[in-house]
Order: structure tokens, then sequence, then C-alpha cells
């Protein structure tokens, strides 16, 4: 069979990327242009920030993507490009160029669903890998547990009823003072604190038992700094509301001096609490459905105690852990063009009209 | 010379194939149907009207902004990816004065396009059409001037520029360009909402263009933009990028503070 070579474009958040993938499964470049430096000045992605910014660098991702691969664009057979869930201006962007490269080059496009890419991401580093199995898909915007029926057939059976985990690890360390992004920062701290210092609430929803809800643990970790704020005699406002990374951020600085208790102590606390969630959920919907393959996938996946207390759990019931590199669970285009593959080969074309879906569901198109 | 002209600053959208001097199709739509929906097809249909091949343009005209940040990104990102594609160059255009160039020839007065900018402000700019005898012929041509720099404001600051203006136009010396002016020819998006407040406000003669004649088009972007690319002043679609005249309200704020 001829090798199918896709480029990919994804401009949903604030990554610029593209990539050029082989078959699927053989990433050929992965080329990513990171605004985080940009949007951390202001504590959080800033849609209008990040919209000019993949104009003025899409091109020039584009180019690095294709020259890495070692490809022109006569060598390639179709184009992908995310078209939803994200931001809507950002999406545009990289929605019309993929539009206008299809155009021009009278290639086949094909939109991709952000989290679809997120889950393929999986397919690219292990090459076993293949549905259906169980995904947890954790990041800054998703907190979904997803069967993977099929390359394009998934099954949503849990997902969270207000903050994405990602979203409530960046909260956390915004009241922390660690600043933006949050992910990396408490991950970090986290790992000179105790686990156990401070009992936060698992969340759990009642009408079905595999979603999510962060904003009580959210909640609770932020009344927890404002009552020790008040032991110390300070005003009973959010211990840190700085919007930068405080230079001077002290892990082991005490938040309740009666206790013992440091800032990496709330943070490892708190990551405690919402690793627990997340893994229980996992290991009990795949025990539940018969699955022995579990995949992470997501910005989240990237999390040293998700990973190690995933895989701890996993191994206990035999079943067998998937997750990407961290390159991979970050907002990449090569997890796009791994799913635009599978999308390409059963037949799936996006016509010139592609429009960005910002509330796109997954398994929609 | 085969050019193609995109527009898509505001509520039409619009694109255009011009060939040297003749313009052999255009397609304009002001329906306020999304931009990324229709724009990419309306260029396919453009093309095919006209008999061409994407790989047979030789630039892409664009019109750079001002205008909604939205719509402009659709269009610089649709031209940069066809300039990226077929390596070819991209030829910026400013939007106001594509909308200028529609009203070529109107040489009694000043003409001034408006764009409504939210949050109780205008895109604008003002220009003339300068008259260029040609040699052993009856012929006059025009050269359109701009005598207000594209802005982003208050209408109330546009009608005291546009007054200082009127007011220097009886005095040939100090401001030969507006000598003889009788008035202020506005058009654009910005007319419908700001009309009466124009009238209230300026001293001197006020007119609108019919609105047929008051919106952007891809047609006007690619005839400045035939012009611009014989003067060699094009760039590559890498470096493209709209041209807002406003900071993101982020950033706004952050300077506020």
């Amino acid at each position: 069979m001829k090798d199918i070579k896709i480029l990919a474009i994804e401009s949903s958040c604030d990554e610029t990327a593209a990539a050029v993938v082989k078959n699927g499964r053989e990433m050929l470049s992965n080329t990513i242009y990171s605004q985080i430096a940009l949007h951390t000045l202001y504590g959080g992605v800033v849609p209008e920030i990040a919209s000019r910014k993949h104009i003025e660098k899409i091109n020039y991702v584009i180019k690095g993507a294709l020259d890495e691969a070692g490809c022109t664009f006569d060598d390639l057979d179709a184009i992908a490009v995310t078209y939803g869930p994200g931001l809507v201006g950002a999406l545009l962007v990289g929605v019309a160029e993929a539009k206008a490269i299809s155009y021009a080059r009278k290639l086949p496009l094909v939109g991709v669903h952000h989290i679809e890419g997120h889950i393929a991401a999986n397919y690219i580093e292990h090459k076993d890998l293949e549905p259906p199995f169980m995904c947890l898909v954790v990041s800054g915007g998703h907190t979904h547990l997803v069967i993977v029926r099929d390359y394009n057939k998934f099954e949503i059976i849990g997902k969270t009823h207000d903050d994405a985990a990602g979203e409530a690890f960046d909260k956390v360390a915004r009241a922390v003072g660690l600043g933006y992004p949050g992910g990396p920062k408490v991950d970090k701290c986290a790992k000179n604190g105790r686990a156990d210092a401070i009992a936060f609430p698992r969340g759990h929803v009642g009408s079905n038992i595999y979603d999510f809800s962060f904003s009580g643990l959210k909640s609770a970790v932020l009344n927890y700094l404002n009552s020790c704020r008040m032991k110390q005699g300070l005003d009973g406002n959010v211990i840190y509301s700085s919007k930068t990374d405080r230079p001077d951020f002290d892990p082991f600085e005490l938040v309740d001096p009666d206790e013992n208790i440091t800032v990496a102590d709330v943070t490892a606390s708190f990551q405690a609490a919402v690793v627990d969630v997340l893994v229980t959920h996992t290991v009990e919907a795949a025990g539940q459905y018969g699955f022995k393959q579990v995949a992470m996938a997501g910005g989240v996946a990237s999390n040293s105690a998700l990973r190690e207390a995933m895989k701890n759990a996993c191994e206990a019931k035999g079943i067998k852990l998937y997750y990407p590199s961290p390159i991979l669970c970050t907002d990449n285009a090569a997890m796009i063009g791994c799913a635009a593959y599978y999308e390409f080969i059963s037949g799936a074309r996006s016509g010139l009209d592609l429009n960005a879906v910002p509330g796109l569901k997954l398994g929609e198109r | 010379m085969l050019i193609l002209g995109i527009e898509s600053s505001g509520l039409t959208a619009s694109a255009a194939v011009l060939d040297d001097e003749k313009l052999i199709a255009e397609y304009t739509v002001n329906n306020a149907m999304t931009h990324s929906q229709t724009l990419m097809p309306m260029i396919d249909s453009v093309m095919k009207s006209a008999g061409k091949e994407p790989e047979e343009l030789d630039a892409i005209a664009i019109s750079r902004g001002p205008g909604s940040f939205t719509g402009l990104r659709i269009g610089s990102a649709t031209a940069k990816g066809l300039g990226l594609a077929l390596n070819k160059p991209l030829v910026e255009v400013p939007t106001l004065d594509a909308m200028a160039y529609s009203l070529y020839g109107i040489t009694d007065r000043i003409v001034c396009p408006i764009m409504d900018a939210r949050r109780s402000e205008v895109y604008s700019g003002a220009y003339v059409f300068e008259k260029i005898s040609v040699d052993n012929s009856n012929e006059t041509v025009f050269n359109m001037k701009n005598i207000l720099p594209e802005n982003a404001g208050p209408v109330e600051e546009l009608v005291e520029k546009l007054e200082k203006l009127m007011d220097d136009s009886g005095k040939t010396d100090e401001n030969p360009v507006t000598n003889g002016l009788k008035g202020v020819l506005f058009l654009g998006d910005g007319v419908k909402p700001y009309r009466e407040l124009i009238l209230g406000k300026m001293k001197t003669g006020c007119s609108f263009a019919p609105e047929f004649l008051s919106r952007q088009r891809a047609a006007s972007v690619a005839a400045l933009g035939m012009e611009v690319f014989r003067q060699g002043k094009y760039i590559s679609a890498d470096d493209h990028a709209p041209v807002y005249l406003r900071m993101s309200q982020a950033e706004r704020e952050a300077a506020k503070a």
C-alpha cells in the first residue's frame, strides 16, 4: 500500500503547531510554537492575543514542520486541521489556513476533533495499542472518561460537571502564588510536600459514578488558605492573588505555623485529591466494562503523581497502561495528523466551508 | 498579471480576480453569514468563473485592516495559506484605502470611509482625489491622496479633524490639497449608526454614498493591490499579519494598570 503523508495544523488554544505524520503512526515532524511565556503575563490564556500570535507564526510553523519532515506540499496526501473544541478565534486561524492550502494544492481536507487527537497521541509511541480501550482525557479544558470503541468511535462515560482537572490546577497554583501554567508548577512544588497533610474532599457526583467535579475541591483549598490567613491575624482573602510568578516563591513557606503546614503540603494534598478521583474512576470503569488496556491523554497526563498512581493501580488489576511522552500530551499537531489518518482512510472529508466549532462534541462530525 | 483580491474586514465577504486592468470576476456577499464558512467557497467559485487555476495567480491582495479582528484573521489566514501553498507573494492593501478607491474621481469633496469599530468608535481615514492632466490628451486622471491617517477613535474627534481640514480649504497656501472642497462624502458601515450624529456636528456639507458603493469590496482591494504589486511593494505570505489599530482588551487593561 502507498504511504499516506498528512500535514496537520493545530491552533485551538495557545500553541501554534504543525506536523507531518506518515501512515498515522510515524511522526516525521512535530513543530510547536508555544505562547506560554506571553500569556504568563496575564495569568492565563488571553484569546485575542493567542489568535494574533497564531496569525504571525502559522506559516513559519508549517514550513518548519515540512522542512523537518523533508517534505514539500507535493509529497502530501491530505491536510488535517483541528476544528474544535477550543477558542473560536484561535481555531479559525488554523481552519482558514488549512482550507486555503487544501484548495491551492487540491489536497483532501480532514477536520479533526481536538480530543480525538489527544487520544490518538498514544498511537504514535505505542505501536501495539489498538482500540478498544478505556481512555482518561485530562487537560486544562477537558476531563473525560472515554471508551474508545474504534479509531473514530467514542463513548463518553464520565465527564466533569464544572472545572476541568487542569483548570483546578491553574486556579490553585494562582492562589498559592505559583503562577501560570499551574499544572507543571504544582507538580514540581508538590514533590516537596506531604500528600496526606490535609484531607481535602474527593469530589463525587451522585447522578453518574464516573462523572467528575473539581470546583468543590478548589473551593476547599481556597477556604483552607483563607482560614490559615485568619489564624495568622491577616485578612481572610486568598493568600496570594498575584497574577504572575512570585520570584521569591518558597515551597517551604508556612501557611499554618501551628500545624507546620507548608505551601508544598497544600499543593501535594490538593494534587493527591485530584489524582485519587481520576485513578479510582478510571480503574473502576475499566473493570466494569472489562478493559485490560487503559490510556491517558491530554496535558494533565504528564503529571508525575497521576502517572505513578495510575501505573500502580493498573498493575494491581493486571491492566496495561499507556500514556504519551509529555511533548505529545501537550497540544501538538502530530496527534491531529494521527487521528486524521484514521478518519482519512475511513473516507472522512471536510469541505471548503469547514467552520470552527468551539463546542464540538467528541464523536460528532 | 493575475491577482486575487480578498476582503473580509467587515460585514461583507468578497473575492475578486483581476487580470491586469480587467476585472474578470467578483463575488460579494453582505448577508451576515460567517466569513469562515463562506470565504473559501467564494474564492473557489470566483476562480472557477474566471477560468483560472490557483497556480496561475501572480499575487494575492489582502485587505489588511483595520476591521473586525476575527474577520481580518479569516481573510489573512486564507491569504497566507494560499501564498504559502502556491509560493506567491502577498500585497497588503489598507482597508480604508480600498474603500475610498471605490469612489474614484470625486474631486469636490473629502472622501471619508468610516467603519463601525464598536465601543462608540469608528475606524476612519480621509482622502482626496488630485487631478493630473495627461499630456496631449483631454483625459484627466486622479491620484488618491490620504489626508488623515487611518485611526480608531470617536466620531466626534473625526468630525473635528474634518472641520479643521475644511476650514483650511479656503486658504490655498496652507493646505492646497483641500482647496476648493465643498464638503465630506462618507461611506462605510459606520454611516448607519453615526449618520445623525455626523449631521448634527458637522458645520460643512455632508453626503453619504449610496449603499451599493458604500461597502468593502474585493475588486477595489485587487485594483489597488495591482498598482502596489507593480511598484514592487509585496511581501512574503509568512510575514503578513493584519493591522488592527487597536490592542487587545487585556493589553489595554495591562497598559492602564
